[in-house]
């Protein structure tokens, strides 16, 4: 019975006391970051709800979309002359690449059948769009409009026209997570174009790469191109990842401080080719010389007894 | 109940379908991708503080749990970080309640936002337990353009209460 807009309060059943529900929901809230952080339990769960929420998350995306066709539409037909004037020109400029690259893989396939070295994998890729940023504030990830329905895998590496841009991380039906570059946990083991030089590029704060561990006379320019080393089987040797900006050698430091720029448009919105996995080529027997001291560890260990 | 306690004017009662659907209104427009700074305000942790403060019956921390987890999964961050800051929240406007509907809304507003101001902390603070980086104080704006709209969302959320109780034909609304 309800008079003016008041229900008799329900002065006895209330349930249990503000405190003892707060305990439970925070200690519940507690379990699920452990079972998520440390033991990485919730992926299934993950997974369905974000399945579930797709449709809302697409329609939520509409306007956004249709926000960004209207600039298109709008943006001049100056600066749509200007841009294809350039494309060509690029175009031109890469030709005389491209056209020898077919020549130029053949015999390099050759060479390499000649020396018996193993073949290298082809780069094969997929086209993605990259929808949005992740809303997530304390993490650099995006997500592309493919995911498992089109053979997308966690793992797989991510590119753009000018190289590395991350990885992929999280794969839902039909969309994925990439990891950018510049993401703090992002690190990837690269080496110096001019030199060969191995090394480990991470993420600095706010958007920048560092190149970590090296000596303060390590042979390092500003201006270096960092290329992929391959050494992780993750990503093909020789992508472009990052250009080194500033080198200093502080003699106070362990390590030379080496600040770095992407080269791609890692925190640009456009295309991204999704690379095919890499499989790890297997590595050499290691079977045959340790088995020797094994042996002899068992057999001192025995007469240890 | 009235706008304000110091109010003399009596509301309709709320409808839990209004409460239901202004909350996943809210979520859909958490949904909407605004890069990583977004200078909107959190607006799942706004309607849940407005519902916790005027029906800390009916929308409480059971309801703030369920959101937790929805923007958990909506924002790929790790589980239960919304969720523990919502809970808070929900706790803190739940208590405040009786103490809040006293004042006017521009007041109203300097309570809401330390609460929203919490929430983020709560949020910051768990992912850089989990070794997530600083995502700078720019960050913390969207807390202060939340307080800034407490005073239009409160009319607007409580439109349906003040509608009059006598039905008239000829009246439009």
């Amino acid at each position: 019975m309800s008079v003016v807009g008041h229900s008799p309060p329900p002065f006895f059943k209330r349930g249990p006391a503000p405190l003892a529900r707060l305990f439970f929901f925070v200690s519940l809230s507690v379990a699920l970051l452990v079972a998520d952080l440390r033991f990485h339990t919730l992926e299934w769960a993950r997974l369905g709800a974000a399945t579930v929420l797709w449709p809302l998350q697409r329609a939520a995306y509409l306007p956004v979309d249709a926000g960004m066709d209207l600039g298109d539409y709008l943006s001049s037909l100056r600066e749509l002359k200007n841009e294809n004037e350039a494309l060509r020109k690029q175009q031109l400029a890469t030709a005389n690449l491209l056209l020898r690259q077919t020549h130029l893989d053949q015999e390099n396939q050759r060479l390499r059948a000649l020396l018996e070295m193993k073949e290298r994998q082809p780069a094969i890729g997929q086209v993605a769009d990259i929808l949005y940023a992740a809303r997530d504030p304390f993490s650099r990830r995006v997500i592309i409009d493919k995911g498992s329905q089109a053979g997308i895998e966690a793992g797989q590496a991510v590119v753009d026209e000018l190289g590395i841009v991350g990885q992929i991380t999280r794969v839902f039906p039909m969309t994925s997570e990439v990891t950018l570059l510049t993401d703090k946990d992002q690190a990837i083991p690269v080496e110096v174009q001019r030199n060969g030089l191995r090394a480990i590029l991470a993420s600095a704060s706010a958007g920048a790469l560092e190149l970590r561990y090296l000596a303060t006379n390590a042979d390092v320019q500003t201006g270096d191109l960092l290329v992929t080393s391959g050494l992780d089987g993750v990503y093909l040797p020789g992508l472009p990842v990052a250009k080194v900006v500033t080198v200093d050698r502080e003699n106070s430091l362990a390590f030379a401080r080496i600040a770095c720029a992407p080269v791609a448009g890692v925190e640009r919105h456009g295309q991204v080719l999704v690379l095919g996995r890499r499989i790890a080529q297997a590595r050499p027997d290691e079977a045959a010389p340790t088995q020797e001291p094994s042996t002899k560890g068992r057999k001192s260990r025995a007469r240890l007894k | 109940m009235q706008p304000t306690h110091s109010s003399r004017r009596i509301l309709l009662p709320v409808k839990a379908w209004f409460i239901f659907l202004t909350l996943a209104c809210a979520v859909f427009a958490n949904l909407v991708p605004l890069g990583r700074f977004p200078i909107l305000p959190d607006w799942v942790a706004l309607t849940l503080a407005f519902w916790c403060i005027r029906e800390p019956l009916k929308v409480s921390m059971g309801t703030a749990f369920m959101l937790g987890l929805i923007m958990d999964v909506a924002d790929a961050s790790i589980m239960g970080q919304h969720a523990l800051a919502y809970v808070l929240l929900a706790f803190t406007a739940g208590q405040l309640s009786r103490r809040i509907l006293w004042f006017p809304l521009l007041e109203q507003a300097l309570h809401v936002f330390p609460m929203l101001l919490g929430t983020q902390l709560i949020m910051l603070l768990t992912r850089l337990i989990a070794g997530a980086e600083f995502p700078g104080f720019l960050w913390f704006i969207s807390s202060l353009v939340g307080a800034a709209l407490w005073y239009p969302l409160t009319y607007l959320l409580l439109l349906p209460q003040y509608r009059p109780v006598e039905r008239d034909d000829n009246r439009p609304i």
